[in-house]
């Protein structure tokens, strides 16, 4: 126990403060206010694997690690979708995975917000559209936001989730195309 | 025709008929009836053979042909099969191993095995039954409405029996699977599962793609392993190709192979310690992995080495001040891994939940035909760095861990041991990394290679080429059924517990 409390001791704060001067990431000083502006809470975030190679997946854990601390301006991992005001969606959507998707999607509770997430999601890829892929997550499901990169960076998803959030600021979320 | 008794023995199958395959080193091809399928797979099974990959393709002549491809040191053997009808000798009584392998060869080229089980593996409901997509080139239209499929899990009946469904999409972060408990109270009675969900048709892709870009599709194989898939890749097209690479090439990919092995060690060892209620260790080990990603991107100019491994040789090359990053985030990282693992041993809580947890014991293991860290936490001594190494590893001399305990604390301890172990590597590629091009002119001159596309080649690590036909093999291929094994008669609020130190990748 001694160890381990001065280990944490130690490390003390490794978490970096969102960074002001990009446009993008000026969002991230505004966001906890913004999100509580949004959807009256927390962001909670329902990711789903739609038929990834799991390299973005990676990416998406990396931003709960104490550099990223993504619990620290107000957004959660949840475990079901009945939680969650926005989806996480990687891969491109395997057929396989496409009723799973279309479910979980139909469980979120209105509004929601859909970001796809690596090249995969945005275009399907290099797997494209075949007998067992149905490509990217926006032929299956209403995308708001695609984030590109393959995989894309903690800080690319991180801004991909505050791009969508602020968009859903600018239209009344009713109106939003389906 | 009378099989060699030792298994290893290549050069005996050579004066059976066997023959080298074209650019695959210490393999040999041999062509067998159907008689001999079965002997070998027994004679391989009792002689320590493991089963490396079973695939199946249709030669330019439009015979069906099924492979198996077995790992008998000091090499590898593939049989080959020819068909004339739709069926083949199963081997699963050998290799339990083999029955996902000849599902989806069922389904991927409609070729059943006489012992194979008929629910389909990789085809849930997208597409039509008769369509073989290795086979049949044209796609069937799907449906419009996609359809449900009903899968038959193996039905536990008796008084006070009811079932768990998880899955297919799951509460953490993590791929998609459906797991069928069966249970009385808190005991498991039976645990089965289903996978194939992000199958997306990966081996017929390979055959759209030219030769020459295939490395980029088996880096996505599974992202967490790119390096390793696409330099298997990459090491079977230039043993095609009979190509000369300078020598800074394989000690540039072993870098990288190095790295990754090292960057997915520190995430699961944080996730282990998550999973048995130790928030504390993925805090750090998260961390840590982190700097490493740093590192790498500094470096390499990636996080995530996904296109690093090209053909010909590597897509960057590495400074002398990347060289430098690399070495001291490898030091520091190795330095805390050390002060970490104390805490792991010492902390009661987590011995407790570790030690005796989810045993897999040696015999099961290879039984089960284990591979990988799982594998070695079972006695599998296994490493494909010692026992066939490429360069640069016939320098580099890896040390082997390997426990026998079989429990979640033997896998931790390899997890361990294997970190040090890689710093170690990396430390000495760094330091004696020979001077030289980082790729090889061969590859741009395409057609001289494409010359040989019908060459049979086998990559070690796990993709082979026959024909055009690409096979890819994962560990969790066989050590996914260990879970099951591991579950049968626990408790099923252990489940996480027992899990831990399985997930391939976190």
């Amino acid at each position: 126990m001694w160890k381990t409390l001065r280990q944490i001791g130690r490390i003390g704060i490794v978490t970096e403060p969102p960074p002001t001067s990009d446009d993008t990431l000026r969002i991230a000083g505004a966001l906890q206010s913004r999100i509580l502006d949004v959807l009256g809470r927390a962001l909670c975030i329902r990711a789903v694997d739609a038929g990834s190679c799991n390299g973005c997946e990676l990416e998406i854990h990396a931003l709960n690690n104490p550099l990223y601390n993504i619990e620290s301006l107000g957004i959660r991992f949840v475990a079901s979708p009945r939680h969650a005001d926005l989806l996480l969606i990687t891969g491109p959507v395997a057929k396989n995975m496409e009723v799973a998707l279309r479910r979980t999607y139909d469980a979120a509770p209105d509004p929601k917000l859909v970001v796809a997430i690596g090249d995969c999601g945005c275009t399907g890829g290099i797997f494209g559209e075949s007998y067992a892929s149905c490509g990217r997550v926006s032929n299956v499901i209403p995308v708001d936001v695609a984030v590109p990169g393959c995989p894309p960076s903690p800080h690319q998803i991180l801004s991909g989730i505050l791009t969508a959030i602020s968009k859903a600021n600018l239209r009344p979320l009713a109106l939003r195309e389906r | 025709m009378t099989w060699p008794c030792n298994a290893g023995s290549i050069a005996a199958v050579r004066q059976s008929g066997g023959g080298a395959i074209a650019g695959a080193p210490k393999t040999c091809g041999l062509t067998v009836v159907r008689d001999e399928w079965r002997q070998a797979a027994e004679h391989m099974a009792v002689h320590g053979g493991r089963l490396l990959s079973l695939w199946a393709s249709r030669d330019d002549n439009g015979d069906d042909v099924v492979r198996a491809a077995y790992i008998a040191l000091p090499g590898v053997l593939v049989l080959s099969l020819p068909l004339t009808n739709v069926d083949y000798p199963g081997i699963e009584q050998w290799f339990p191993a083999a029955n996902r392998m000849q599902r989806a060869v069922a389904e991927l080229s409609g070729l059943r095995a006489t012992d194979s089980d008929a629910r389909p593996w990789l085809r849930h409901a997208a597409w039509p039954g008769g369509f073989h997509p290795l086979i049949h080139i044209n796609t069937p239209p799907s449906p419009a409405v996609p359809a449900i499929d009903d899968y038959a899990f193996v039905p536990v009946a008796g008084d006070g029996v009811h079932e768990i469904p998880v899955g297919p999409v799951h509460a953490g972060i993590i791929e998609p699977g459906h797991f069928r408990f069966s249970v009385v109270g808190e005991k498991v009675l039976r645990l089965e599962e289903r996978l194939g969900y992000v199958h997306k048709g990966i081996e017929r892709r390979f055959g759209e793609l030219p030769m020459l870009g295939g490395h980029r599709l088996a880096a996505r194989v599974s992202g967490d392993s790119a390096v390793a898939f696409s330099w298997a890749y990459c090491q079977a097209l230039e043993g095609m190709a009979a190509a000369n690479l300078p020598p800074r090439v394989a000690w540039l990919r072993a870098l990288a192979l190095e790295l990754e092995r090292l960057a997915n060690h520190l995430g699961d060892l944080g996730a282990i310690g998550n999973d048995a209620g130790f928030a504390f260790g993925l805090a750090q080990f998260s961390r840590l992995k982190e700097q490493l990603l740093r590192a790498s991107e500094r470096a390499l100019g990636q996080r995530y080495l996904m296109d690093f491994v090209v053909p010909g040789g590597t897509r960057a090359d590495l400074s002398s001040a990347g060289a430098l990053t690399l070495f001291e985030a490898t030091e520091s990282i190795a330095a805390e891994v050390d002060a970490l693992r104390t805490i792991y041993d010492e902390h009661a809580g987590l011995r407790d939940r570790f030690v005796g947890a989810g045993v897999v014991t040696p015999a099961l293991a290879a039984r089960l035909g284990l591979t990988g860290l799982a594998g070695r936490a079972s006695g599998q001594a296994f490493d494909l760095r010692c026992d066939l190494p490429c360069d640069p590893y016939g320098n580099l001399a890896p040390t082997k861990a390997v426990r026998a305990e079989g429990d979640v604390a033997a896998r931790v301890a390899v997890r361990f041991d294997e970190v040090a172990e890689s710093t170690r590597l990396m430390q000495r590629i760094l330091s004696q990394l020979p001077a030289g091009l980082h790729q090889a002119a061969i590859f741009h001159s395409p057609r001289r290679c494409l010359g040989r596309r019908n060459d049979r080649g086998m990559a070690r690590t796990g993709i082979s080429c026959a024909g055009s036909r690409r096979r890819r093999r994962h560990p969790s291929m066989s050590s996914a059924r260990s879970v099951v094994a591991q579950l049968a008669g626990d408790r099923a609020r252990h489940h996480r517990q027992h899990r831990t130190g399985f997930p391939a990748h976190q």
